[in-house]
């Protein structure tokens, strides 16, 4: 999801009696819900796992920002501009907790900036799809960050205590990025015939891609096994995924827009809806850096970097000149 | 990418009468933008009326293997607790 590319070591799950005494303990916790903490004993995996779980968590949030802060000057009032100010703003909060986290595991925030920035980490493959128009700001809100309010509900119960607090407070904050992004559709849904043109042409454009932030059917992956024996993944990838489309059809329905899937339709004996199959072709190509903005955000954030290098350092030097100054003066 | 910003550690009183609470942490060059930083990151709605921030590096923690040694001597001590002695109920509210 915000962490797609999540493989955590491969070798199947070992069983009780497979382990060593110090694993034994630490699965005999997990099972039993306590939660692990930075300075107790945890497999090497666990800990690789969870670093690249958690930083891909936070380059997501913060890669997240460039799609919707570029229509921050573009809002149309005052009042939308300073939600989304405010959303934005948000976003870059969920990045701190979770880099904060991170952190905790023994990587050094310069590390993970350092692998975003180089390629190497990944982030969510939706933020490498345009915002076109005002209404994809409505969509990005009610999709995007309602298939984030989907998983990440769940990690608040992860074995790992600093991604557990810090999703805990990020499932405080994502509440209104949904509504509001949902209030952009309402209104534009009641608005003239071009307006409601352009909310269900971003509809059509978010739909798949917010689809395929659950990642790929994890039907026949070791990894995802490991990660759920591990509590640091709760549900399935498609289990998810199904919550979201059965939550989402009928809000696309009270909005009188059509979902673009031709496939899709109510299966009675399942009590969800069937769904067409996902072009996962195209989601590889975003993942592996193909996306219509991948090189636009990757840019964007060299950018930032290496343009606020400068004011990093001011800042550090004038903090130890001070600090000079304050022991010179004892 | 050598010169980081320290790690700070942020406490806030949530409101008057409460003690400090441990949120998080978050990057800072000092002490007086952490405070600025942790209203940024952990006040965004009224979250606090106090701050506190301490430098991470500064701050001992117990080793987790120190738990039994520290905590567990205080599991026999049951008596230290109200609901260990038995008040007869004629004696009335005590
Ligand atoms: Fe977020
Ligand atoms: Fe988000
Ligand atoms: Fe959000």
């Amino acid at each position: 999801m915000y962490a797609q590319e999540v493989k955590s070591t491969g070798k199947g799950v070992k069983s009780l009696d497979e382990m060593e005494p110090l694993e034994r303990a630490f699965q005999e916790k997990v099972n039993a819900d306590i939660k692990i903490e930075p300075k107790d004993w945890m497999p090497d995996g666990y800990r690789k796992t969870l670093i690249r779980q958690i930083s891909q968590h936070a380059h997501s949030e913060i890669v997240g920002q460039l799609p919707e802060g570029a229509w921050i000057t573009r809002a149309p009032t005052l009042e939308r501009k300073a939600i989304l100010i405010a959303k934005v703003q948000d976003e870059a909060g969920h990045g701190l907790y979770l880099y904060c986290a991170a952190e905790t595991l023994g990587v050094s925030r310069d590390q993970m900036t350092e692998q975003l920035l180089s390629g190497k980490a990944k982030y969510s493959s939706i933020f490498n799809y345009p915002t076109l128009t005002w209404a994809d700001i409505g969509a990005i809100g009610w999709l995007v960050d309602g298939a984030a309010i989907m998983n990440q509900v769940p990690l608040q119960r992860c074995s790992f205590g600093p991604y557990s607090r810090a999703m805990i407070r990020v499932c405080k904050e994502e509440s209104f990025h949904q509504r509001q992004g949902y209030d952009i559709m309402m209104k534009l849904c009641a608005g003239t015939p071009a307006q409601k043109e352009i909310a269900q042409d971003a509809l059509d454009r978010w739909w798949q891609p917010s689809l395929m932030m659950f990642g790929p059917s994890d039907a026949e992956s070791v990894h995802s096994a490991q990660s759920m024996a591990w509590k640091i993944k709760q549900d399935t990838n498609d289990e998810l995924r199904q919550k979201f489309v059965d939550q989402t059809v009928p809000q696309a329905n009270y909005l009188g827009l059509s979902v673009p899937d031709p496939d899709l339709k109510w299966n009675n004996e399942k009590g969800g809806y069937d769904f067409g199959e996902i072009d996962w072709e195209e989601f590889f190509e975003v993942v592996s850096g193909n996306g219509p903005c991948n090189a636009d955000r990757m840019a964007a954030r060299r950018k930032a970097w290496s343009d606020g290098a400068w004011f990093r350092d001011g800042l550090m030097a004038h903090a130890h000149k001070k600090q000079a100054r304050n022991v010179a003066a004892e | 990418m050598s010169n980081e910003w320290p790690l700070w550690e942020v406490f806030i009183r949530g409101q008057h009468g409460m003690a400090h609470r441990h949120v998080g942490s978050l990057h800072a060059p000092d002490a007086e933008l952490a405070i600025n930083h942790a209203r940024d990151v952990y006040t965004r709605r009224n979250e606090g009326v106090s701050i506190w921030v301490a430098k991470a590096g500064d701050i001992t923690a117990s080793a987790p293997s120190a738990k039994g040694p520290l905590f567990e001597p205080s599991n026999s001590k049951v008596y230290r607790h109200p609901t260990f002695f038995d008040i007869p109920d004629d004696v009335g509210r005590m």
